[in-house]
């Protein structure tokens, strides 16, 4: 007997994430880090173990670099597998017609033949940008149950945001009869979190037929779910009701931090009937300092804290230097907020020096925005970086930005 | 060069009997996320070796749990890697009794290996240290086994071995059991020795029917053999007693000490996957070392704090090592104590020892 598995996902994480602005100028926005020792892709890949999916493939384009080394062999996902794993792929030359992937269906379609590698029953497409803990096994069985050939996962959004997502209108028994992308009125407040499952030859078939249409724009959203649903397919919606967030952008990604914070937080990554799974920092435990200050506050493995930390989110290695105060902000590993330095209300991204004395960001309750220092920035001693300023380049001491 | 790495999991298991009852020497938690073992197998990887071998005797469970397949020190590999080499038994239905015989034990181990030298090591330091430099001493020297020494404060113990050398660094002469109080020029436990060597005085000081390593092999042969010793000046910390595990645990509150040892980030351990850290609105920290997985809701000052540990609101934990998985009920005061993993304290306890003797809660008991 030929060896199969019964489904198989795919990961669409070729994302640009323009809406993170400087964050993602150098990685995929699934590489994005994420609550102190987490990346975003940690949870769909941890999702799909939790799940009893073990074959997931990853689909990359915008720079894939560090992504792929994350991911590596998948072994912290207990995804390193004889048969099955986690796969990156790239999009590859053919013998005609070689593209890069044009749209989610079409970076799918061009990867049809690793699907069929494993014969699976049905495919699990997911994308790289929620964070979310959901059991996918529960939505394979409501897929089967139904007969369905599609299942789309579907959460209930508030009216007046109803309008940014894909909207699905259902009947009774979940079925939907009516898909809308973005309606300027929607007419249901149930939104598709960009989860689908597929009975494969039904993919397959409306895959080969959208790649002949010189019309489609090659997308699940606005081509193939519209299509299937006109040619009467079983098409039903999987309520979710857990939490959710789609972190593409710099206000919902600070929010998304936020909620693992409080006694018992909005989102709890230390479940541990529902581990988050990711690569560890190799670092020595914490330490915190005499005189320094932490609360409500989340603190990765490495970091060494003399200041004041209030409310935040810390990834390993950050150093917080005595008399240097941290609030309400978001900072990935091997940052240094040196002496005298004031953070608030920002997202400092990975081996930034906030120089001494310098001040990013203003208070949260009068700050006109978040405040993004990009990548391996360097700002300068006593330099004042305003409120709601993207900066992904050094700023001189003494200098505003 | 290239050599193979031998760990001594149990030797030293005596020395700190609170801890090592229920678990090797090796896998004697440390430091807020760490095993004894882990600083002897991460500076082996760190000093180029691929192929480790792990000698145990008794009470290897949680050793092997928690080095698994080795990959979490890079050792899951298909040549070499880490091999455990649990013991045989004998015909008389024991185990090995010496070092000898547990190094009579894995000689089908260490002939079927082709490195040209072989470290060994026990797992009562703590220290980051690169063997390459040893082996360049070891080959400079011409000798036939090289000693790592270190000088440091001895506080009254006979566990240790001191070493007297010319003043070419040869060893001259070797004192064993004899109670030692002060600053001494002692033998930490790790050797570098040519492989083939190794192998020919193991199956001699068999056929001689000698007991000792270091008593027979070594001491009693210090004018035909070429031994030198290689004195380490960096960060070396001996656990030799509980008074002994306490007080370097807490030397890693001091920053040039965790510097030394963890500043080049490459002290590998078993990766377990915990949230970070958390700390509420009340959390009030004070020279302290948390390791992932914490939630503090309390005080914590001059302590250690491993996995997992929860303490509640309005405790105050002073001078303390707490290990995985302890929860600190809440308005509990803690003061120099030392709890081993799993350790319940009930609301409103107040527990003080001190710091020449930590007050011990053995694993899982409930207070």
């Amino acid at each position: 007997m030929q060896r199969k598995k019964e489904c198989v996902a795919m990961l669409l994480a070729g994302g640009q994430g323009s809406r993170l602005y400087a964050l993602t100028n150098n990685i995929a926005k699934p590489a994005v880090p994420f609550g102190a020792k987490y990346r975003i892709i940690d949870f769909p890949l941890s999702n799909c173990i939790n799940s009893g999916i073990d074959t997931v493939g990853v689909l990359t384009q915008y720079q894939p670099l560090l992504l792929n080394e994350y991911i590596g062999n998948g072994q912290p996902w207990d995804l390193d597998r004889a048969f099955g794993g986690v796969h990156v792929l790239s999009p590859y030359q053919k013998k005609s017609k070689s593209a890069w992937y044009e749209g989610t269906a079409n970076a799918i379609y061009q990867n049809i033949n690793f699907i069929k590698m494993y014969n699976p029953e049905y495919v699990l497409i997911l994308s790289g940008d929620h964070i979310y803990k959901m059991d996918y096994s529960k939505m394979l069985r409501a897929h089967i149950d139904a007969e369905a050939d599609c299942t789309i996962a579907a959460i209930e959004v508030p009216l007046k945001e109803a309008s940014r997502f894909g909207i699905l209108n259902t009947n009774a028994d979940g079925s939907i009869y009516e898909f809308e992308e973005k309606p300027k009125q929607p007419k249901s407040t149930l939104a598709s979190m960009g989860v689908y499952i597929f009975t494969a030859e039904k993919m397959y078939k409306y895959l080969e037929e959208d790649d002949d249409d010189p019309e489609s724009s090659k997308d699940f959203g606005k081509n193939i779910l519209p299509k299937m649903l006109a040619a009467g397919e079983r098409m039903f919606a999987y309520q979710f009701d857990g939490y959710w967030k789609d972190v593409g952008t710099i206000s919902s990604l600070w929010e998304a931090n936020m909620d693992l914070l409080g006694e018992t937080p909005v989102f709890d990554v230390a479940d541990p009937a529902w581990k988050i799974h990711s690569r560890n920092p190799l670092a020595p435990p914490e330490y915190i300092g005499a005189g320094a200050s932490v609360q409500n506050s989340m603190v990765a493995l490495g970091c060494e804290i003399y200041g004041e930390v209030k409310n935040s989110v810390l990834s390993s290695n950050v150093v917080i230097e005595k008399g240097a105060a941290v609030k309400d902000s978001v900072i990935m590993s091997g940052t240094t907020v040196k002496a005298g330095a004031a953070v608030n209300y920002s997202i400092i991204d990975e081996d930034v020096v906030v120089g001494e004395d310098a001040l990013v960001g203003a208070d949260k309750d009068m700050a006109k925005g978040i405040t993004v220092l990009g990548r391996n920035v360097t700002i300068g001693k006593g330099a004042k970086v305003s409120d709601g300023a993207i900066v992904d380049k050094n700023i001189q001491p003494g200098e505003e930005a | 060069m290239s050599a193979v790495g031998v760990v001594f999991s149990n030797i030293h298991d005596e020395n700190v009997p609170e801890l090592s009852r229920q678990r090797t020497m090796g896998s004697l938690p440390y430091g807020g996320r760490y095993r004894l073992i882990d600083f002897a197998l991460s500076n082996l990887v760190n000093s180029g070796v691929t192929t480790v071998g792990i000698i145990t005797k008794n009470n290897y469970q949680s050793l092997m749990d928690h080095l698994g397949s080795g990959k979490d020190w890079d050792l899951a590999r298909k040549t070499g890697g880490l091999v455990l080499l649990p013991p045989f038994g004998n015909e008389n239905g024991g185990l090995y009794k010496n070092r000898l015989e547990a190094l009579k034990g894995i000689t089908g181990f260490l002939s079927r290996r082709n490195e040209d030298y072989v470290i060994l090591c026990d797992c009562d330091g703590v220290y980051r240290m690169d063997f390459t430099d040893i082996i360049d001493y070891h080959e400079g020297k011409q000798a036939d086994i090289t000693i790592v020494c270190h000088t440091e404060d001895i506080a009254n113990s006979d566990f240790y071995t001191i070493v007297d050398t010319d003043e070419a660094n040869r060893v001259t002469g070797l004192k064993i059991n004899e109670r030692v109080v002060g600053r001494s020029h002692y033998y930490s436990n790790i050797m570098v020795i040519g492989r083939s060597f190794l192998l020919n005085i193991i199956n001699d000081a068999i056929a001689r029917g000698y007991n000792s390593f270091r008593e027979d092999v070594i001491m009693k042969n210090l004018k035909s053999l070429k031994v030198y010793a290689y004195d380490f000046n960096g960060y070396y910390a001996t656990i030799d007693s509980f008074g002994s595990y306490y007080k370097h645990n807490m030397e890693l509150l001091d920053k040039s000490v965790r510097d030394e040892l963890f500043g080049a980030r490459d002290i590998y351990t078993k990766v377990r996957d915990s949230a970070p850290s958390k700390y509420g609105d009340g959390a009030v920290l004070n020279n302290a070392l948390v390791s992932d997985g914490c939630i503090v809701e309390g005080t914590v000052e001059n302590s250690i704090l491993f996995r997992g540990v929860k303490v509640g609101k309005g405790s105050v934990i002073k001078n303390s090592i707490i290990m995985q998985d302890t929860v600190i009920g809440e308005n509990v005061s803690l003061n120099c104590v030392v709890t081993d993993k799993n350790v319940v304290i009930r609301d409103r306890r107040n527990l003080s020892g001190c710091e020449v003797q930590p007050y011990f809660l053995p694993k899982g008991s409930m207070v």
